[in-house]
């Protein structure tokens, strides 16, 4: 059974459990429209990043969207499509 | 023909300490390091002591980016490249990135991270696997989080030769320094203390399945029963002597003199092995005589064969009795690619000190002539120390340090 919604704070989680977080960086302050990049996250930490969120919300996201989606507010909305459509199916 | 070598700056992560003042605090009168494994539930294996780096955090050293995406033994030798940098009075930031490079030396990658998410994988499935598994069990990875962190850009390289490799790193750093980098940070690191290492270690089969700290891990006496592993390594800064003196590098600890590398015969071919002619090749190539050697930093297998063949060697070399030989790996167990580097800090701080740390624990086996420094550390003035390596597979390496004037 998988959870309906994905959260910014779910996003935070996983970001820190998977890949971490720099220093300089406050995922706590108003990053919701901030690059991933500018956040300290580089390809194979998004990866891992999706990775997580297929395994825990049981879906599968396109391969291109963190190409797609560059920022923690593009990226909840996307997935939360995805989950509609699964819950839909 | 170019400037000399020399050692500008050390940094350790070895059992017997974190960081060069207390490495060398313990290691000077010989502090045992071995005891019971605990990072992993030993007891049901054959071997169940090992020389582990206790009270190690890596969250307390290292950015919150690098910790998830890295094994132990690269959190460790990221660790002891930051004390380098340190003690070299330089921050990488000084230099052109192009002009500094890294070189390290390996045994067998990030084995703990590889063992997580191979579990993973067999139990879980391949989507479970981490993306940073890609990289962070690999033996290059020291290299490349190396470079990454401090910005390094110019020759980077990885050796994989076990004991020996961690001596060939530090001669490849020279051989660039020569083709005109200015800067290479160079070592070897090994973090094998995992049920997937134990494995390897185990089936090598010269592993001491003693119970005893004290009495498991004992080069050159007659009570040698195989060698204790031990994790962690040293990074070393080395710099070609014009950029040193011109930045104003002051107290540099040594010059790195002379190397020489062999390949063991063929099992059984009944040639004699290679360490002996890798010792007078590293002699030759730094201009000194067997007789200038104020010590011998010794590879101390702990497995008779290889200890009377080492003795040999350096009878033959020096003559019995001919110089002091010490192994203060017997507090740490055998680190690998990360041996002869810490052997290398213990060489050129006996050089400061004026002090041959001991070879704890060990009582000389009367079959050996050789002047090994047991129990008690002795006062010498040291202004050339040899240190040897030799790894399985029949690897052999040898390196010349030399006191500046």
């Amino acid at each position: 059974m998988s959870k309906q919604e994905f959260t910014f704070a779910d996003l935070k989680r996983i970001l820190l459990d998977g890949a971490g977080a720099d220093e300089e960086i406050d995922l706590d302050g108003d990053i919701l429209d901030t690059d991933f990049e500018s956040l300290g996250y580089e390809s194979l930490a998004l990866l891992e990043t999706g990775s997580r969120i297929e395994r825990e919300f049981d879906i599968t996201l396109d391969d291109d969207i963190f190409a797609d989606h560059t920022t923690p507010r593009s990226l909840v909305e996307a997935v939360n499509a995805s989950l509609k459509v699964t819950v839909d199916a | 023909m170019s400037a000399r070598t020399l050692v500008t700056g050390i940094g350790v992560a070895a059992p017997s300490g974190l960081g060069v003042e207390d490495f060398w605090a313990a290691t000077r009168i010989g502090k045992n390091a071995i005891g019971p494994v605990t990072r992993f539930d030993a007891s049901s294996y054959p071997a169940r002591l090992a020389g582990e780096i206790h009270g190690f955090e890596p969250a307390q050293h290292l950015p919150g980016r690098l910790v998830p995406q890295t094994d132990r033994v690269t959190q460790l030798a990221l660790v002891a490249t930051d004390c380098a940098f340190e003690d070299a009075g330089l921050d990488p930031g000084d230099l052109h990135p192009c002009d500094m490079g890294v070189v390290t030396a390996a045994g067998s990658g990030g084995a703990e991270f590889g063992e997580k998410e191979l579990r993973k994988f067999w139990s879980q499935g391949p989507k479970h696997v981490s993306a940073y598994q890609s990289f962070a069990w690999f033996y290059a990875v020291n290299t490349g989080q190396i470079a990454v962190r401090n910005d390094l850009r110019g020759p980077t390289g990885v050796l994989v030769g076990d004991q020996a490799g961690g001596l060939d790193a530090l001669a490849q750093a020279r051989r660039r320094l020569r083709k005109g980098s200015r800067l290479i940070a160079a070592g070897g690191f090994d973090a094998p203390i995992c049920s997937l290492g134990w494995a390897a270690h185990l089936a090598g089969g010269d592993l001491s399945t003693s119970d005893e700290p004290e009495r498991a891990y004992l080069p050159f006496d007659e009570a040698a029963r195989g060698y204790v592993p031990g994790e962690g390594g040293a990074l070393i800064i080395l710099e070609d002597e014009e950029g040193a003196v011109a930045r104003g590098a002051r107290d540099a600890y040594a010059e790195f003199a002379g190397y020489g590398a062999t390949l063991d015969p063929r099992p059984g071919s009944g040639r004699e092995p290679g360490l002996r002619r890798a010792a007078l090749t590293a002699l030759a190539d730094a201009g000194c005589h067997p007789a200038e050697v104020d010590v011998v930093f010794a590879d101390g297998a702990g497995v008779p064969r290889l200890d009377r063949e080492e003795a040999e060697a350096i009878t033959a070399v020096f003559g019995p009795l001919g110089v002091p030989v010490t192994a203060p790996k017997t507090t740490t167990g055998r680190i690998g690619a990360g041996g002869a580097p810490v052997d290398v800090v213990s060489a050129v701080l006996s050089m400061r000190e004026g002090l041959i740390p001991p070879t704890t624990n060990v009582e000389l086996s009367p079959a050996y002539d050789i002047d090994l420094v047991a129990l008690r550390p002795r006062t010498a003035s040291v202004r050339t120390a040899l240190v040897l390596a030799r790894g399985r597979g029949g690897f052999n390496s040898a390196v010349v340090l030399r006191a500046l004037d």
